[in-house]
């Protein structure tokens, strides 16, 4: 490691002074070309040999050095006629109208000199404050009339985008006529303006004159910042900023011949706007109300503004990221048969990505064996790096010696292998879990493979994803990346402790079908469950049931299996209880005793309960609410009572397990598990009706002023509310009616109950009816003058001509009600885009601000320079990661552990 | 600047209480957090608490906060001139 030498102290920004310009320069260029017919360098042109080289063997007249070496030297351009840096043509604009046309002076009393220069001491540097006061002078100043030092005459100022300044005169009659200002005129004004003045308007007289920021000499980057390249055919293609110099040359050589030659000043003031046109587009080729200059293609050149600016500028693209090595992208795809921390390499790039490792002597015969088969043999190597830090790239060639010199002390850069760690990303990294360590596990086809259970923190789904590996080179980073980084570190949420990576979808419905009353299994489906979930028993417990002969396995018994041997919970699960009050005695049963009898389990036990003593399921289904993310208690107790890697053998089983028993029961859903009978369908229709006429009658109470308003609304605000809410009343009423009639024998009612995917109301709207549809919360209303379309009568209060949609998914919609709910939905859509872009920007704003702050050995956050931002981190000094809820312990679980060890259960 | 105020900040509920540190309690804190006076987080000699207190800039002030996760935390800042 190399030590700081140097500290930057203070960095202070400024505009080239012309001379300063020249002083830097190692030459003036005045040949508008670039190399001769023999591609060397011709002299005074932009290539010039003083401004650095690029061609390998010429050596810089400048500083002697080859090319890669020199690090280039900037050139200079002599402008025939001074022109505006369009950059700073509003500034120099609030500087014309802020100072006296005849004398220079900021056109302020000397009274208000000195208070600004006082208001001005006050600020002490505060940039807020001093751009306020700026805006101040310039507000009350560019409308004075005269000039309060030499009493001259002003005249008004326009400003004529992008690099025009106009003024309007008055002549010896009293008639007004503009005069156009050229830059020679600005730059003449502006020399005039004393340094005493110029704080005033925000300058710093010794860093920046307000008459530099008009050109008379232009800069000349080094060839190095702007390389030609060698297409395949031989041609040389030249930078866009080298095109542009060529352009800007040429026109000045014209424009000093034709000053020379003493040219018209028509003529000549052509060729100074041609000059102006070419420096503005060379600086930015973005401005607006300027034509961009274009390649023969058609594509905008790139210049110097368009080299910085934007995502793919310098800033974004080169400085806050880069392109690095080690890494991979491609599709992703799933694969439940893999672990949460594993992820599925394609060979192709296993072959490519590499681990350097040191040759040891317990590892050189393995090594060996990987040198000899060669980068195009999976496993093989790619390089060695001897003890010097050469690196050898392995060939057919020298495969023999560099197997005959290796040795203790090179290092071997081996293809990427089974349980090599790597870190794995899914743009946007929006949080920590963007980011996370996996074991690799290479394998055929082409996309990166991984488990459905992480999913959610990258918020990743296969419909053509792509996501990025990268391979840590170092003994520490792997390290770092295996104790911090791994999947299983992150199960848990540190935004609210719970589980953020659990079962999902199918996980869960399979844990019902598994888990649910009745649900028993045959010896032989109880081994292949087992097997196919890598659970490791040595004998199966007894069977719950033996009939005739054939012995049963109910799945509570075999869900049991995975659990840690002294687990012990209760909690009422997401499906819930039917009988409350049954449910109430078992949780109090279980809170006084702890422990139950058989046969108070067989009385009180319900599928809405979940009651595991000593890692036993002996009430209660399971759900969401064992290993679901965000609700997952089981899961969430696993992890933090038996460790996280545990938790990690939990869900990997668990899944697995849940798996097996969907994909063998059989798991579908259609249109038909939203079929209603008929006598159902009749009483939906009877509330609709009821609902219309409820919405009626409120209407003509309305009309017939016997309304009363709510306190704090209108009285049409009120009518609408109270609609609302009776049309909000029937879709519930129909969805009530709905799940009357479908029960846990629909597979849409498993998923929506056990929390596996889709809401009742969703079922709901497919079997019943959709409800009222609103924009913003209110019932429809824009369209047509009083009313949404012209299907309807202006003014029609009514509950279908606002939205109220009374069809299913399944019945169909109408036209207008089609259309009502195309309305709504849109809502929706534009409320994801513009969120997103919303946070995306707080996102950018916080990070910036957060980025370099750490907590510290002593528990203390602080930024780089030490700077304490809290004593304590969070104030308490918790990890909510590792936290109950937030707290550093539960007393509750404390308890409970004790109780069951002290009764020997 | 210090005008007579018609009430006392402090006795509002959400103006936590605030306390100048003696000469040893201020080495004490440095001491135990390993830092410089520059490197304490502020408070300007103007802020309505400081005023009340009569700090003076070089001063440290303990503020001891309500937190919703720790109960009782106390934050130091250091007076410096407005
Ligand atoms: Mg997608
Ligand atoms: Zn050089
Ligand atoms: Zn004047």
């Amino acid at each position: 490691m190399h030590s700081i030498k140097k500290v930057i102290g203070k960095i202070e920004f400024g505009i080239l002074a012309p001379q300063e310009i020249r002083k830097m320069s190692a030459a003036e260029i005045t040949v508008p070309d670039t190399y001769d017919d023999d591609g060397y360098p011709i002299d005074g042109g932009l290539m010039d040999k003083r401004l650095g080289v690029i061609d390998p063997g010429l050596r810089c007249e400048t500083c002697g050095a080859r090319a890669g070496e020199c690090p280039g030297h900037f050139g200079h351009i002599e402008l025939a006629r001074p022109v505006i840096h369009v950059g700073f043509a509003k500034t120099l604009f609030r500087v014309l109208q802020s100072t006296c046309r005849e004398c220079g002076r900021i056109l302020l009393t000397d009274e208000e000199i000195e208070e600004y220069m006082h208001k001005f001491e006050f600020a002490e540097g505060r940039r807020s404050e001093i751009n306020r006061l700026i805006k101040e002078i310039h507000k009350k100043v560019k409308e004075r009339k005269t000039c309060p030092h030499c009493g001259a005459p002003q005249f008004p100022i326009k400003f004529e985008k992008p690099t025009i300044y106009w003024e309007t005169r008055i002549d010896e009659e009293g008639n007004e006529y503009k005069h156009r200002m050229m830059p020679s005129e600005v730059r003449d004004r502006l020399e005039k303006i004393p340094d005493k003045d110029l704080s005033l308007l925000g300058f710093h007289p010794e860093n920046s004159r307000p008459e530099w920021m008009v050109l008379t000499v232009l800069p000349v980057p080094p060839v190095t910042t702007r390389p030609s390249i060698t297409l395949e055919n031989g041609v040389r293609a030249e930078d866009d900023l080298t095109h542009k110099l060529v352009d800007i040359i040429r026109i000045n050589n014209r424009l000093k011949t034709n000053i020379e030659a003493g040219a018209p000043q028509l003529i000549i003031e052509d060729l100074w706007d041609l000059l102006q046109y070419h420096v503005t587009t060379y600086i930015n080729n973005e401005t607006s109300g300027v034509p961009a200059a274009k390649h023969k293609s058609g594509r905008p050149l790139k210049t110097l503004s368009q080299r910085l600016k934007g995502k793919e500028g310098r800033f974004r693209g080169n400085l806050s990221g880069k392109r690095v090595n080690f890494s991979a992208r491609t599709v992703i795809s799933p694969d439940p048969m893999i672990s949460i921390n594993e992820v599925g390499v394609p060979l192709a790039i296993a072959m490519e990505l590499t681990i350097p490792e040191k040759v040891t002597e317990f590892n050189m015969e393995k090594l060996k064996k990987l040198i000899s088969n060669g980068p195009d043999k999976y496993p093989g190597a790619n390089y060695v790096i001897d003890p010097e830090g050469r690196r050898i790239r392995i060939m057919e060639t020298n495969r023999e010696t560099v197997l005959e010199m290796l040795d203790i002390g090179w290092t071997v850069e081996r293809h990427l292998m089974d349980g090599d760690i790597v870190l794995f990303n899914r743009q946007p990294s929006l949080h920590r879990m963007s980011i996370m360590a996996h074991r690799v596990r290479v394998m055929p086809y082409k996309t990166f493979r991984l488990n459905l259970s992480v999913c959610p923190p990258y918020n990743a789904d296969f419909d053509g994803d792509e996501m990025n590996l990268h391979v840590p080179q170092t003994e520490e980073a792997q390290a770092e990346a295996r104790i911090l980084m791994e999947v299983q570190n992150h199960i848990i949420s540190p935004r609210y402790g719970g589980p953020l990576i659990g079962g999902i979808q199918d996980h869960i419905s399979g844990g019902y079908l598994l888990t649910r009353e009745g649900a028993y299994f045959t010896r032989l489906e109880v081994e292949q469950m087992l097997m196919f979930a890598g659970v490791d028993v040595d004998e199966l417990p007894e069977p719950d049931r033996v009939e005739k002969g054939v012995e049963f396995w109910s799945g509570k018994t075999i869900f049991s299996l995975l659990l840690p041997k002294d687990l012990t919970i209760w909690y009422e699960n997401k499906v819930g209880c039917k009988d409350k009050e049954k449910c109430e005695k078992l949780k109090k049963a279980i809170e006084e005793k702890l422990v139950l009898s058989d046969e108070e389990i067989r009385e009180l036990s319900d599928d809405g309960f979940v009651y595991i003593r000593n890692g036993k399921l002996l009430s209660g289904v399971i759900d969401k609410k064992a290993y679901g993310r965000e609700d997952g208690r089981l899961l969430d107790l696993i992890v933090k009572e038996y460790g996280t890697e545990r938790g990690k053998q939990f869900l990997n089983q668990v899944t697995k397990l849940a798996i097996w028993v969907i994909t063998h029961k059989g798991f579908t859903t259609a249109i038909d598990d939203e079929d209603l009978p008929q006598d159902a369908i009749e009483r939906i229709r009877e509330i609709i009706r009821e609902a219309e006429n409820n919405v009626n009658r409120l209407i003509q109470a309305y009309e017939m002023g016997e309304l009363d308003a709510h306190p704090g609304k209108t009285l049409e605000e009120t009518l609408e509310s109270l609609i609302m809410q009776k049309l909000a009343e029937a879709r519930d009423q129909a969805g009530d009616i709905a799940s009357q009639y479908l029960g846990m024998g629909n597979h849409a009612v498993i998923m929506a109950k056990t929390g596996a995917r889709g809401k009742i109301l969703n079922i709901t709207q497919m079997a019943a009816m959709l409800g009222q549809q609103s924009i913003r919360g209110k019932r429809l209303y824009r369209g047509y003058r009083g009313r949404v379309t012209t299907h309807f009568k202006p003014n029609d209060l009514g509950a279908e001509a606002k939205g109220f949609v009374v069809n299913s998914y399944k019945s169909g919609l109408t036209p207008t009600e089609y259309f009502f709910h195309a309305m709504g939905g849109r809502e929706g859509l534009v409320d994801t885009a513009v969120r997103t872009a919303q946070s995306g920007y707080m996102q950018r704003r916080l990070i910036n601000a957060l980025q370099d702050l750490k907590v510290d050995y002593d528990g203390t956050v602080r930024d780089p320079s030490g700077i304490i931002v809290q004593f304590r981190y969070g104030e308490d000094g918790v990890d909510p990661m590792k936290s109950w809820g937030g707290k550093t312990l539960n007393v509750d679980r404390v308890i409970v552990r004790t109780l069951l060890k002290m009764r020997g259960e | 600047m210090a005008a007579k105020r018609k009430f006392n900040i402090f006795d509002h509920e959400l103006v936590p209480e605030h306390r100048i540190l003696s000469d040893e309690e201020k080495a004490e804190l440095l001491k135990k957090y390993n830092i410089k006076l520059s490197q304490l987080p502020q408070i300007k000699a103007s802020d309505p608490a400081v005023e009340e207190l009569g700090a003076k800039p070089g001063d440290i002030i303990e503020i001891k906060r309500k937190s919703p996760t720790a109960g009782i935390y106390y934050y130091y800042r250091i007076v410096v001139e407005d």
